[in-house]
């Protein structure tokens, strides 16, 4: 499979899942485990461009697809925009949540764009739980990239 | 306030590792040849071992080793200690049950250790515990607090007769009885508190690591205050020597309370490292979190309040069933005792309180502190009374507590607390006009209009951080002193360390530790390093917890910055050939006041490294510590007012709008201070609306996992309103009080005022369901 856009290859048992073939066998510990039921959202990748839980399906089923971590979603030094968006709103205190949160948002963005409101941030973040924030700044956190990447968007045409 | 100083708004030093997925906590820890442990934890609430084989765990794949409690017994490790004396009212101190880290005997919640399994993979850990056979002979169960102490109830711990361990008062019973014989109107309301699991979103881990080499330690953990892991595995479970114990705390994601504690994992997994000669890795999944973190709350109380004919309180009289679990954690005697029944005179003139309170045993996991610790019970309880005595007084609940607020300071209630300063008018007020409550009952008749229920809830919330000083906590029986150290180490260059006994696991402290010291010096806050968390580069310290990092830890920090500055004008003065009364340091310079003579800061740090420029007698170098112990608690307290809509055909509960008017004394950072609001008051909100742990009646726990323990989402919480006042804490030389726990203390009861207003039927137990709600509503329709 490809992980942040480089080429990668592991022996795994059949029954890894994805987020323990990251964390343990690519050593990337930025996607995290909070749960075991699929509920709290700290294990979020994209698959192929989508949000997927990493820990709801096995390493081997990800076999030739592209993945991309939370360590791949800066380009170089350069912050996405939903990551600036979360430290400028601060949209995190212990950090835990925080890769997964940021997955999910990167991916309601590029579905929603600069349409994001409210209620469609609160309503899709279902799958990921904080305890530290009250969710307060992580909405306006994903607000704000939406209306930032949208106007990127727009200046682009 | 400079742009970094206290007061400004800096955006978080510590977040570009934790958003780039960098940020480093204890499962991302690995140590060449480590291995992975799973606990064989018990099935059943109450049971005696009969008999362990874990010969065809022996024969798994990847079997590394398997140990139980009798070859810890037998290598002399310590059982797990409760750190603060509770005496009873009769003066005998509390009864404490033996509490092993891994059980050789008997079981008596679920979940409980009793032995580890190494493996070579955590899965291979993992199977082979489920090959180890137990063979238990079942005992009788007891869940609930009420019930442990009922005749005939199944005994726990032959130490504690009857299941309790204390049996508690404070207060003046003699003056109380008397304010209750001739009252004009006593409110009596049942309360209870409901069991909650803190749920920090990375469960707890740990990494033991033995070095035979070196007859050395190191623990990796998740825990808030590392060096009190140390120190109480080395005193007290003689897993390791002090000196020989390293005890790392990287980034943690989390507390809450639950971290605090030194749980049987950390110790085992230490242990057995040693005896194994292998490096040894455990990591909680979420169910073993939820059977085995600290639980909170859990009370069962009765409350009654006498009254003049003018509406003013004469006395207050509570009796407290606290449930303990099965066995007593660190600090789980003081948590329903000293943290709760002291703050029952709430922000009110009373006279006279009497508390009693009951700590009981019963087949359920270990309960202390969560967030509040405490003070949530108490606000809970007042603030839910006041309510309802304004209602039944037919009188304003804003006028009710106007007419009882505690209007002058230093003001000494009934209940030990001597508050120092604050305006509970001012922030009710302030929490009146943001929620716009002359306009509520216009909305409330619009939402019926809609066939909706409004309501609009208040309290009132005073708490105490800070817990201290040492003496005093002695004398009511801690085991430990709550100060704080720091040290503020001075580069050649200018830079600076600050090195912390308090841990960050989210508050952000690299930021705003970093503040404080970028207002003594005017050095960036990208010159200053704050380092925490790691018992060999901290001398000592208590770490985080009841809010105290601001108001023990930056006094700490501020009073070593006060050395620093002394001898910073000494070598100033001495370079500059002026007096050293004349010498100011602002801005990152040492000037002459008055003058346009003056030294870059870093030009006289160098000073004091080359030593070639000093006053006679003067040792080299710019390093000092300090040793910080408060005068007194410090008591945030504020108004919090929830407007609710509540749909009478579902019982569903809307919270339309959420208001907090805090005050916290002086601020650092009003960014990070609203983020500690949030989330306290999102923690709040989940205790009041969906959040409970449920033992059925043979002790299984049924909310063992996300899918049945309602953790509060996104779409259930609103944008949040948080507003702050000051009047600066008068006995620490910031004046910060502390604002990391009045979000979850102060919420719970505004959340179930605004439904009992709304709805009609003040009889409504958290957490506030949907089924709870509709029985309510259709019990009065």
């Amino acid at each position: 499979m490809t992980v942040n856009g480089r080429n990668v290859a592991g022996e795994c048992e059949d029954r890894t899942l994805l987020v323990h073939f990251l964390r343990e066998t690519l050593h990337l510990t930025g996607t995290h485990v909070g749960c075991d039921t699929s509920q709290c959202g700290a294990c979020v990748v994209h698959l192929d461009g989508k949000a997927v839980k990493s820990c709801s399906m096995l390493a081997v089923q990800a076999s030739g697809s592209h993945v991309t971590t939370i360590e791949g979603i800066a380009k170089g030094q350069d912050l996405s925009a939903v990551q600036t968006a979360f430290k400028e709103h601060h949209g995190l205190q212990c950090g835990y949540c925080t890769p997964g949160m940021i997955m999910t948002v990167t991916d309601m963005i590029s579905r929603h764009g600069s349409e994001l409101d409210e209620a469609t941030v609160r309503e899709e973040l279902d799958g990921n739980i904080c305890r530290c924030t009250g969710y307060h700044n992580i909405v306006k956190a994903a607000l704000d990239a939406a209306s930032k990447m949208g106007a990127r968007a727009v200046a682009a045409e | 306030m400079g742009v970094e100083g206290i007061g400004a708004k800096v955006l978080r030093k510590e977040d570009r590792r934790f958003i780039t997925g960098m940020g480093r906590y204890t499962d991302d820890m690995s140590v060449p040849g480590m291995k992975h442990a799973a606990f064989v934890r018990s099935p059943h609430a109450h049971a005696r071992i009969v008999s362990i084989d874990a010969s065809a765990a022996r024969d798994m794949p990847g079997f590394v080793e398997f140990l139980d409690g009798q070859q810890l017994k037998a290598d002399g490790i310590g059982n797990i200690i409760c750190g603060w004396q509770v005496t009873s009212k009769d003066g005998s101190p509390m009864k404490m049950g033996a509490y092993p880290a891994l059980a050789d005997q008997i079981v008596r919640y679920v979940g409980q250790p009793i032995g580890i399994v190494i493996g070579d993979t955590q899965a291979q850990a993992r199977d082979a515990a489920e090959a180890v056979m137990i063979e238990y002979e079942e005992l009788p169960v007891v869940v609930k607090g009420p019930d442990a102490i009922k005749e005939g109830a199944p005994q726990l711990h032959p130490e504690a007769e009857n299941n309790i361990s204390f049996d508690w008062e404070i207060g003046d019973a003699e003056a109380t009885a008397k304010a209750f014989e001739n009252p004009a109107k006593v409110v009596r309301l049942d309360i209870l508190n409901n069991r909650l699991s803190p749920n920090p979103i990375e469960p707890r881990a740990t990494l033991g690591h033995y070095n035979p080499a070196e007859d050395h330690y190191t623990c990796y953990t998740t825990s808030q205050n590392p060096h009190v892991a140390r120190l109480v595995m080395s005193a007290f479970y003689n897993v390791a020597p002090e000196h020989k114990l390293r005890v790392i705390a990287p980034d943690v994601g989390g507390g809450f309370g639950a971290k605090i504690y030194i749980y049987p994992e950390e110790i085992v997994c230490l242990w057995a490292s040693k005896r194994a000669l292998v490096p040894v890795k455990w990591a909680s999944d979420r169910t073993e979190a939820f059977l085995t973190d600290a639980h909170g709350r859990d009370h069962v109380s009765d409350v009654e309040m006498a009254l003049d004919a003018d509406h003013r309180i004469l006395g207050l009289r509570v009796n407290t069933i606290a449930n303990l679990g099965a066995y007593m954690s660190l600090f789980s005697s003081a948590t329903p005792t000293y943290l709760y029944a002291t703050l029952l005179s709430g922000q009110y003139n009373i006279p006279a309180i009497y508390a009693n309170v009951k700590g009981v045993y019963t087949n359920t996991a270990p309960v202390d502190a969560y967030r509040g610790a405490g003070r949530p019970e108490a606000t809970f309880l007042i603030e839910r009374t006041m309510e309802t005595a304004a209602r039944e007084l037919g009188i304003s609940p804003a006028d009710f507590r106007r007419i009882n607020f505690i209007r002058s300071f230093p003001h000494q209630t009934p209940v030990i607390m001597n508050y120092d300063t604050g305006d509970f008018e001012a922030t009710m007020e302030a929490a009146m006009k943001t929620i716009d409550v002359a306009g509520f009952e216009a909305r409330r008749a619009e939402a019926k209009a809609r066939g909706k229920l409004r309501g609009l809830g208040m309290s009132c919330y005073i708490e105490a951080c800070g817990i201290a000083p040492s003496k005093a906590v002695g004398s009511l029986g801690a085991g430990v002193g709550l100060w704080e150290s720091a040290e503020i180490r001075v580069n050649p260059v200018g830079t600076i360390e600050v090195l912390t006994g308090s841990h960050s696991h989210g508050q952000g402290h690299e930021t705003t530790f970093a503040q404080v010291v970028a207002q003594r010096f005017g050095v960036s806050v990208d010159n200053i390093q704050i380092v925490h968390g790691d018992t060999d580069k901290v001398q000592f310290g208590m770490g985080t917890y009841g809010s105290r990092s601001g108001a023990v830890g930056c006094s700490a920090i501020s009073k070593a910055l006060d050395k620093v500055e002394a001898k910073a004008k000494k070598i100033g003065a001495h370079l500059l050939e002026a007096d050293e009364g004349d010498i100011v340091i602002e801005n990152g310079e040492v000037k002459v006041a008055g003058t346009d003579k003056k030294l870059a800061w870093h030009e006289v740090c160098l000073s004091a490294y080359t030593g070639h420029n000093l006053p006679d007698g003067m040792e080299p170098g710019l390093k000092e510590g300090a040793f910080y112990d408060p005068q007194n608690f410090t008591f945030p307290a504020g108004t919090y007012i929830c407007e609710v809509e509540v749909d009478p055909e579902t019982g569903v509960t809307e919270i339309i709008d959420f208001v907090a008017a805090d005050d916290f004394g002086n601020i650092i950072n009003p960014m990070i201070v609203e983020g500690q609001v949030h989330g306290g008051l999102a923690q709040g909100i989940g205790q009041a609306l969906m959040e409970g742990v449920n033992y059925d009646e043979t002790g299984q726990l049924v909310t063992a996992s996300y899918m049945d323990y309602a953790m509060p989402r996104a779409w259930d919480l609103p944008m949040f309103k948080v507003e702050t006042l000051v009047t600066p804490c008068t006995t620490n030389p910031l004046g910060l009080k502390g604002c990391g726990e009045a979000g979850a203390i102060g919420s719970p009861p505004a959340v179930i005022n605004a439904i009992t207003d709304a709805i009609g039927n003040n009889d409504l137990t958290m957490p506030a369901t949907p089924e709870k709600v509709w029985n309510a509503i259709n019990a009065v329709a």
